[in-house]
C-alpha cells in the first residue's frame, strides 16, 4: 500500500459545556500521514492548538481498537465516518485525500446531551441496562457450564447480538434518534439463551419502557442504524424485539 | 516483612480451610457497611456485583463515561479454567503448575493454587449470566490452546472474550445499581486515599465533568484499577489506563511489588511512525493456527508470498519443538527480537516478523471442511475458500482490525507483527486476602502483583480478575469487616478528609500554574522512550542507571515547563492526563531501580548480563527467590522489603519449552 501525506481543513463542533450554545470552528492540519488513525490526526491537531495557546478539542476515546465503544464522532454526516463496520478510532486517514474538508460533530440526540465539544452523555444506555438488561444470577449459584447444551446456531446469534459496544452510533444515525438497535441487541442476546428464559418477558417490557422514558424516538425501520453500526448488528434483532414485545405484552402475568 | 497471611497446612486445603474459618458478617450488618471500589473492569465490576449481592453498600468509580468501557473489554483470546472438558489431562494441579512455571517461579504457590481452584466456578458463573462462549455443534463449550500449556483449557467468544466477560460483570453490577445496592460514579477519577487511624476510610475523587473534588467514605477501599503499561507511552493499553490510583496508595504507604515485571506481548501490529498513539494486539490465540517465521536470508526484500517454503525459518518451531509457536509470551517476544536484531526482520522498518495462517487454513480447516462435504480431491483454491470460512468464524474480528490498521488483507498475505508492552505483573503488594499492607485497602486484578510471578500466561488475566472479584474478595473482606460492624460511617467533614482534599487541590493548582511550554503528551512520549529503550524487553545495569538519572531530570523539567490549557473547574482532559503522566514518571524511576536491584533474568525481566549460552533467561534462585516490595520513603527514595517465596510443592527448575 502506498503511503502519502495530506493537508486538510477541519470544521469541528465546539461547545464549552451543556449550558452554552456551540458552533463550528475551522482548523487547518498539515502533513497528515495516510497511516495515521483518525484520532491520531486529532492528537496532532490538539498538540498544535496547545502549543499555540489555544483550547484543544475535547473528544471521547479510550481503547483505540474498536471495542470499548467510547469514541463517537459524527464525520461528514455519518457516525464514525465513511468506512463500513468501523469505529472512529479504527478509521484511518487513507480514507481521505489531500485538500479534503472534513466536518466533525458530536452525536446528536435528546437522550445524549452534549457535555463538551464532541463529548456526549450516554448514561441513558446504562439506565436501559439497569431496567432489565441482565440475567439475575447471583454469584456462586450457577450450575456446571455444560449442564445446559445450547444449539450452536442460537449461541452464535446471541454472540452476534452481544457484540454491541454501546457506542450509540445507531441513535446518532437515526432520524428519530431511536435506540431500538441497541435495545434489541441486548434483548436478543439474552432471549436467545436458555439462561435468559425466566426473565424474558419482563426484560423486554421494562427495557422498552425505560428507552421511552429516556427520550429516545420511535423506530420507523429505515435501517440507518444497521448501516452505520461499527459491529454490524443486524436489524433482524429489531424484528425479534418486536415479536418478543408483542408476546410479552399479551401474555405477561405482570402486565 | 509484612505478613502474607498464608495458612499452614497442605496446599490444596489452604483455601478450603480459610473459607471454613474466616470471620463472617451477618446480612443485617452488611447493610451497614460501605465499600468503595475504584475501577470497573473485570475485577472491579465483578467485586461490585458480588459484594452488593451479599448486601454491602457499594460505591463504584470509573473514569470512563460508562463502566462498560473499562479496558478488560479489549481482551481478545480467552479465559483459562481447569474444567478438563476436553479429556486431555487437565486438572487444578496442572493449571496451578503451568501458571507457576509460566511465571518463572516468582509467584506464591498458595495464591496460584486458589486461582486454579476457583477457575472452574468462573466459567459456570459466566454461562449463567449469559456470556455467549463458543460452542461445539453438540451445544457444549469449546476450548482452544494458549501459550505455555499442552492442554486445551481456554474458553473464548471469538476474539472478544474480554468484552463478553466484562459485559456479563457490568450487567450483574447494573442490576445491583437498579436495586440500590451499588451507586455508580462515571467520569470520576480517584486522586487520594484517606487514612484515619492507619486504616483506609475513603477517597478523594474528582468529577471529570465539573472538575469538582468529592469526598467519599468507605469502611474499606478496593483498588481495581488495572496495570501501568502506559508508563511506556506505547502499549496495548487503552489511552486512559493509568497507575494513578495505585500510585496514590503507594505514596500513602502501600508497598509496590515487583514493578519491573512487565509483559511484552509477541504479537502486536508494528509501529508505523512518530504519530503512533497506541499499539494493537493480535491475540495470542492466533498462534494456535498462525506460524511465525522470518526469511532464512538476511535483509530479504522479497514479498512474503514470493519466499518459498524451504527459505523460511520457523524460528519458534526450530528452537522450541515441544511447544513450537505456543511458547510463553516472554520467550516468543525475545526470540522475535533476536531475529530482528540479527537482521532477519521484515517490512519497511525491519522490526517485524511474519504470522502466517496459510498452512493451517489449507491443511487443518480447509481439509476438514472439504472432508465434511464429501469432497475427496479438493484443489488448493477450494481448500483456501473453505479454510477462510472457518478462520473468519474463529478470528474474523482480529483479521478485520488488522486490515483496517495496515491496509493489508491477512487472509492473503501473512500478518507482520512485533512485540509490544501489554501487561504488568507487578503492582500493589497484597497478602493472601488481597489486602495491601494498609488495613482496609485492597487491590484486585492486574492492579495487584499476586498471581503471575515474572510472566503471565495467556488467558490468565481474565481468570485472575474474575477470581479476585467473584470468588476471593467476598470471603476475605468479611474477615476484616467483621471487626468493623461497630464503626459508624465517618462524616467526610473529618479533618483527614479535609487534609486529603487540600492535598489534591494544591497539587492540581500547582500543575495548572506551571504554565510552561511543553505539552503533557511530549513528556509522556519522552518517558516512554527512556523506559522502552532502557527498561524494556532487555535491560542492563548501565542502561538502568542512566535511565534513573534521565527520569529524575525529566521529572524536574515536567514540573517546571509543562503546559496545561483550560481551567480547573471544567472538563479538562489535558489536566487529567497531566496528573497521570506525573505519576508515571515517578513509577518509571521505581521500575528502573527494581530492575537494577534484581540481578537475574526471570520471565519478562531480562537482564542481558544473566542469560544461558543459548539466550534463555537465567534465574539466580539462591539470591532472588523473593517478591521485591518497595516502600516509599520520600522523593526518589524507596526501601526494599523482601518476601521470601517458599516452594513446598513445586521444585523450581530452568524453564524448558524445548
Amino acid at each position: 500500500m502506498e503511503h502519502y501525506t495530506m493537508n486538510l481543513t477541519l470544521k469541528v463542533w465546539k461547545q464549552k459545556n451543556a449550558n452554552t450554545a456551540g458552533s463550528f470552528e475551522t482548523y487547518q492540519v498539515k502533513d497528515i500521514s495516510s497511516e495515521m488513525s483518525f484520532l491520531e490526526m486529532f492528537d496532532v491537531l490538539n498538540e498544535q492548538l496547545i502549543r499555540e495557546g489555544k483550547e484543544p478539542i475535547a473528544f471521547d476515546h479510550d481503547c483505540r481498537e474498536g471495542i470499548c465503544g467510547m469514541c463517537s464522532m459524527y464525520i461528514n454526516g455519518r457516525p464514525h465516518g465513511p468506512w463500513h463496520g468501523t469505529t472512529t478510532c479504527q478509521l484511518h486517514m487513507r480514507a481521505f485525500k489531500d485538500g479534503d474538508t472534513i466536518v466533525v460533530e458530536p452525536w446528536r440526540a435528546n437522550a445524549f446531551p452534549v457535555v463538551k465539544d464532541l463529548v456526549v452523555d450516554r448514561t441513558s444506555f446504562d439506565r436501559i441496562i439497569q431496567a432489565g438488561g441482565y440475567i439475575s444470577a447471583n454469584t456462586g449459584s450457577a450450575v456446571d457450564g455444560n449442564a445446559i447444551p445450547i444449539d450452536k446456531n442460537k449461541a452464535d446469534k446471541a454472540f452476534a447480538a452481544a457484540a454491541c459496544i454501546g457506542c450509540g452510533a445507531c441513535v446518532a444515525a437515526c432520524k428519530n434518534s431511536s435506540a431500538m438497535l441497541f435495545v434489541s441487541a441486548k434483548v436478543s442476546h439474552l432471549a436467545l439463551l436458555p439462561q435468559g428464559e425466566v426473565e424474558r418477558k419482563s426484560r423486554v417490557l421494562n427495557m422498552v419502557s425505560q428507552m421511552d422514558k429516556e427520550g429516545f424516538g420511535s423506530c420507523t425501520f429505515t435501517q440507518a442504524c444497521e448501516a452505520v453500526c461499527p459491529k454490524e448488528i443486524s436489524v433482524s434483532n429489531i424484528s425479534r424485539l418486536n415479536g418478543e414485545y408483542i408476546i410479552a405484552g399479551l401474555t405477561s402475568e405482570n402486565s | 516483612m509484612f505478613d502474607s497471611k498464608i495458612r499452614a497446612g497442605k496446599l490444596e486445603e489452604k483455601w478450603v480451610d480459610y473459607k471454613g474459618h474466616c470471620k463472617l458478617v451477618n446480612p443485617a450488618n452488611k447493610r451497614k457497611l460501605e465499600i468503595i471500589i475504584v475501577g470497573t473492569g473485570l475485577a472491579g465490576a465483578s467485586a461490585a456485583a458480588a459484594l452488593a449481592e451479599q448486601g454491602y453498600k457499594v460505591k463504584a468509580f470509573c473514569f470512563q463515561d460508562s463502566p462498560r468501557r473499562a479496558h478488560s473489554i479489549a481482551a481478545q483470546g480467552g479465559i483459562n479454567a481447569a474444567k478438563n472438558y476436553q479429556n486431555d489431562g487437565d486438572s487444578v494441579f496442572r493449571l496451578f503448575y503451568d501458571t507457576i512455571k509460566g511465571g518463572d517461579y516468582r509467584a506464591r504457590e498458595a495464591n496460584v493454587h486458589r486461582l486454579a481452584e476457583v477457575s472452574a466456578n468462573i466459567i459456570d458463573q459466566c454461562v449463567a449470566q449469559g456470556v455467549p462462549f463458543a460452542r461445539e455443534y453438540g451445544g457444549l463449550l469449546n476450548n482452544r490452546s494458549f501459550g505455555g500449556t499442552q492442554v486445551k483449557r481456554t474458553f473464548y467468544a471469538a476474539g472478544q472474550t474480554g468484552q463478553q466477560l466484562l459485559i456479563g460483570a457490568y450487567q450483574a453490577m447494573e442490576r445491583q445499581v437498579a436495586l440500590g445496592n451499588v451507586t455508580m460514579y462515571n467520569r470520576h477519577e480517584m486522586l487520594e486515599v484517606v487514612l484515619i487511624d492507619g486504616k483506609a476510610r475513603g477517597i478523594i475523587a474528582r468529577d471529570l465533568v465539573s472538575g469538582k473534588l468529592e469526598r467519599h467514605f468507605g469502611h474499606a477501599v478496593l483498588l481495581c484499577t488495572g496495570g501501568y503499561g502506559n508508563v511506556f507511552y506505547l502499549s496495548t493499553n487503552a489511552m486512559g489506563s493509568n497507575v494513578t490510583a495505585a500510585w496514590k496508595a503507594h505514596r500513602k504507604g502501600a508497598l509496590f511489588a515487583n514493578p519491573c515485571f512487565t509483559q511484552i506481548h509477541p504479537t502486536c501490529i508494528p509501529v508505523t511512525g512518530d504519530h503512533q498513539s497506541k499499539l494493537t494486539l493480535m491475540s495470542e490465540s492466533l498462534r494456535n493456527d498462525g506460524r511465525i517465521w522470518v526469511p532464512k536470508k538476511q535483509n530479504d526484500t522479497r514479498k512474503a508470498n514470493d519466499i518459498p517454503e524451504e527459505e523460511r525459518d520457523y524460528f519458534l518451531e526450530r528452537r522450541y519443538p515441544a511447544f513450537g509457536n505456543l511458547v510463553p509470551r516472554d520467550v516468543a517476544s525475545r526470540a522475535a527480537k533476536e531475529r530482528c536484531d540479527a537482521g532477519y526482520g521484515v517490512g519497511t522498518t525491519k522490526q517485524a516478523v511474519y504470522l502466517d495462517f496459510r498452512y493451517n487454513l489449507i491443511n487443518k480447516y480447509g481439509r476438514a471442511e472439504a472432508s465434511k462435504k464429501g469432497i475427496h480431491n479438493p484443489d488448493e483454491a477450494t481448500l483456501v475458500a473453505f479454510g477462510k470460512e472457518v478462520v473468519k468464524e474463529e478470528y474474523g474480528n482480529l483479521f478485520d482490525m488488522y486490515e483496517k490498521i495496515t491496509g493489508e488483507n491477512p487472509y492473503e498475505v501473512p500478518m507482520r507483527i512485533y512485540p509490544a508492552v501489554h501487561y504488568t505483573m507487578g503492582g500493589l503488594w497484597v497478602d493472601y486476602e488481597l489486602m495491601t499492607n494498609v488495613p482496609g485497602l485492597y487491590s484486585l486484578g492486574e492492579a495487584n502483583f499476586s498471581d503471575h510471578g515474572a510472566n503471565r500466561l495467556g488467558a490468565s488475566a481474565l481468570m485472575q480478575g474474575l477470581a479476585d472479584g467473584y470468588f476471593v474478595i467476598p470471603y476475605t473482606i468479611g474477615n476484616y469487616l467483621a471487626d468493623e460492624i461497630a464503626t459508624k460511617p465517618i462524616p467526610t467533614s473529618h479533618e483527614a478528609f479535609e487534609a486529603a482534599e487540600r492535598n489534591v487541590s494544591d497539587r492540581i493548582s500547582t500543575l495548572m500554574n506551571i504554565r510552561g511550554k511543553q505539552t503533557v503528551e511530549s513528556f509522556h512520549k519522552r518517558l516512554g522512550k527512556i523506559m522502552w529503550e532502557k527498561c524494556g524487553m532487555a535491560r542492563n545495569a548501565q542502561g538502568l542507571q542512566e535511565a534513573v538519572k534521565e527520569i529524575q531530570a525529566l521529572k524536574k523539567e515536567f514540573w517546571n515547563d509543562v503546559r496545561i490549557p483550560g481551567d480547573i473547574n471544567e472538563m479538562n482532559p489535558e489536566l487529567d492526563k497531566a496528573g497521570r503522566v506525573a505519576d508515571f514518571i515517578e513509577l518509571g524511576e521505581l521500575m528502573c531501580i527494581d530492575a537494577m536491584e534484581r540481578n537475574e533474568s526471570c520471565g519478562g525481566h531480562f537482564r542481558e548480563e544473566y542469560q544461558t549460552p543459548d539466550g534463555e533467561a537465567l534465574r539466580q534462585d539462591d539470591q532472588y527467590m523473593y517478591v521485591a516490595a518497595w516502600e516509599m520513603k520520600g522523593e526518589h527514595q524507596w526501601q526494599l522489603h523482601k518476601e521470601e517465596l517458599k516452594y513446598e510443592v513445586i521444585k523450581p527448575t530452568q524453564r524448558n519449552y524445548k
